[in-house]
């Protein structure tokens, strides 16, 4: 398989809090990761340095590199904006924009960088929201706004959204976690589903959520990556002791 | 516990209660006093001709201050249309992209020229500009109220915009859309009601400043012409009329006083109406 992200040697400080310690890993195209390990591990860390959501965080400084495809996220020159259009992200809480329509939302991202083409909006949402399994449920009511919807649809369109501008990598933080179960089992569907055409990394505090959904998995703690491996394998037969202390509930 | 203790609790509450309802009756009583008043003395001279003349000379009958009305809504348009801008981009500026000791400095700096009695302000731009320009002016005037403007809307912009959820941006930046974007078309969007709250006070704020058009737009009795002639505003008017010995005149000032007073009271109402729809 394609090694669509490699992350190499991967500290990020915040002043004094040396929050991810040396990581390596990588992330093969069109595959799903997750990234598991106890609060405050650097999960969420690690995940939102691979699109520089730091960038916005002024204490935050990120070394090492993480190369998506033959692009150094983190090199000279590099305009973060360019990689968060490839690397899109899902937050833990649903945030569609609640000043927009249902519609809007969805070609948000054409729209705030004024590129929207007439006569493509329509094809967009319409293939966007099918995507997410979103298209049933609001086709009579694109034009509502988007707040109006259940946490578990207000997601799916987080997620329309987010494939709207097309982007290589998705990134989920914790997608289902604000969730009901129903929706969470959607989401998860939705993840599989998107496989086949994007390359996902999702942090998940729910160890059964990462089995099933995915397949390599991440174990971190307190800021160091203990372990990576095939999911499988790692939830049945994890290499290091502390991961299978974390996976049998013994800590965390 | 015994009978007595709840009787005691019980006065002492209707004690505190019975006080704190009088202090706020005297919280209330100025406005109404003030209110009142106004009402009172200026009502009797409120009629279309208050409207549409400009002042008679004393001893002459009716008159009004359409020019003072209108002087001060042009120079309160052109000191909104630099102070608004300076002022709300400024607030982007600190909450957005501001970090360190520059922002620290400009926000510290907006508290001082926030709090820099008027009638500096207007001494500064009478130096600044009534003086290079060689006459008094309502572009200085305007100048004079757009200096106070901009700190309130300054710091009421910022504290809105820092109100708005970061995961708002975060959702817009994911997208691929750039700061300065997502600043504007997300942030300051969201911000919006909040903002033009902020706009209408600080607006009802320089509509009763007179001090700073003292030497500035200087008042005229007449309709100025340019923007470089002095000018009439009501406040100025209203001081300058009541000031003056003739009983016509003050009665001018006092129907002057009540229409600035219902003014900045609109402009209060509208901006507590939108403050509210936003919470509902």
């Amino acid at each position: 398989m394609n090694c669509k992200l490699s992350i190499r040697d991967l500290n990020i400080h915040f002043g004094d809090n040396h929050a991810v310690k040396n990581t390596i890993m990588d992330v093969a195209e069109n595959s799903v990761t997750a990234i598991i390990g106890p609060s405050g591990c650097g999960k969420s860390t690690v995940l939102r340095s691979i699109n520089r959501m730091h960038d916005l965080t002024p204490s935050a400084r990120v070394t090492g590199t993480i190369m998506l495809d033959e692009t150094d996220i983190y090199g000279r020159g590099v305009d973060p904006v360019t990689i968060r259009r490839r690397v899109g992200m899902v937050f833990q809480k649903p945030n569609p924009f609640p000043a927009m329509s249902i519609y809007d939302n969805v070609i948000a991202g054409y729209k705030l960088n004024g590129v929207l083409k007439k006569g493509e909006a329509d094809e967009i949402v319409e293939s966007s929201l099918k995507r997410v399994a979103l298209w049933d449920e609001v086709k009579d009511r694109l034009r509502t706004g988007a707040v109006e919807l259940s946490g578990g649809q207000q997601q799916r369109l987080c997620i329309a959204r987010t494939i709207a501008v097309k982007p290589e990598v998705i990134l989920m933080d914790e997608p289902a976690s604000a969730l009901d179960p129903i929706s969470t089992l959607k989401i998860e569907e939705l993840i599989e589903e998107l496989k086949s055409k994007y390359t996902i990394v999702i942090v998940t505090h729910n160890m059964q959520q990462a089995a099933r959904v995915s397949d390599v998995t991440a174990f971190f703690y307190l800021g160091e990556l203990v372990e990576i491996g095939e999911t499988r394998k790692l939830f049945t037969n994890p290499e290091k002791k502390q991961t299978e202390d974390y996976i049998t509930g013994r800590f965390g | 516990m015994n009978l007595r203790s709840i009787t005691v609790r019980r006065a002492s509450n209707l004690t505190a209660t019975v006080l704190m309802g009088a202090a706020t009756f005297l919280v209330l009583l100025p406005l109404v006093i003030i209110f009142y008043h106004i009402v009172k003395m200026g009502i009797s001279s409120i009629n279309i001709g208050f409207f549409t003349n400009i002042p008679q000379p004393p001893g002459e009958a009716g008159g009004g201050m359409a020019n003072g009305i209108a002087g001060s809504a042009v120079m309160i348009g052109m000191a909104s249309l630099v102070g608004l801008p300076v002022g709300i981009f400024g607030a982007i500026y600190l909450t957005e992209y501001g970090t360190g000791r520059l922002a620290t400095a400009i926000r510290f700096c907006a508290d001082v020229l926030s709090g820099i009695p008027s009638i500096i302000t207007g001494m500064v731009a009478y130096s600044l500009v009534v003086v290079p320009l060689k006459g008094f002016s309502a572009l200085a005037g305007s100048f004079a109220l757009s200096l106070i403007m901009v700190p309130i809307v300054l710091r009421t912009t910022e504290e809105q915009l820092k109100m708005v959820p970061a995961t708002l941006r975060e959702a817009s930046l994911a997208l691929g859309v750039p700061l300065w974007r997502t600043s504007i078309k997300v942030t300051l969007r969201s911000a919006m009601t909040g903002v033009i709250t902020g706009v209408l006070l600080a607006i009802a704020r320089v509509a009763g400043e007179t001090a700073p058009l003292l030497f500035t737009a200087l008042g005229n009795q007449f309709w100025s012409r340019k923007l470089t002639e002095p000018m009439a505003a009501l406040p100025l008017q209203i001081f300058n009329f009541a000031i003056s010995p003739y009983e016509d005149w003050h009665r001018l000032a006092w129907a002057g006083a009540l229409v600035l007073v219902v003014m900045m009271f609109g402009l209060s109402l509208v901006a507590r109406w939108l403050g509210r729809t936003k919470h509902s």
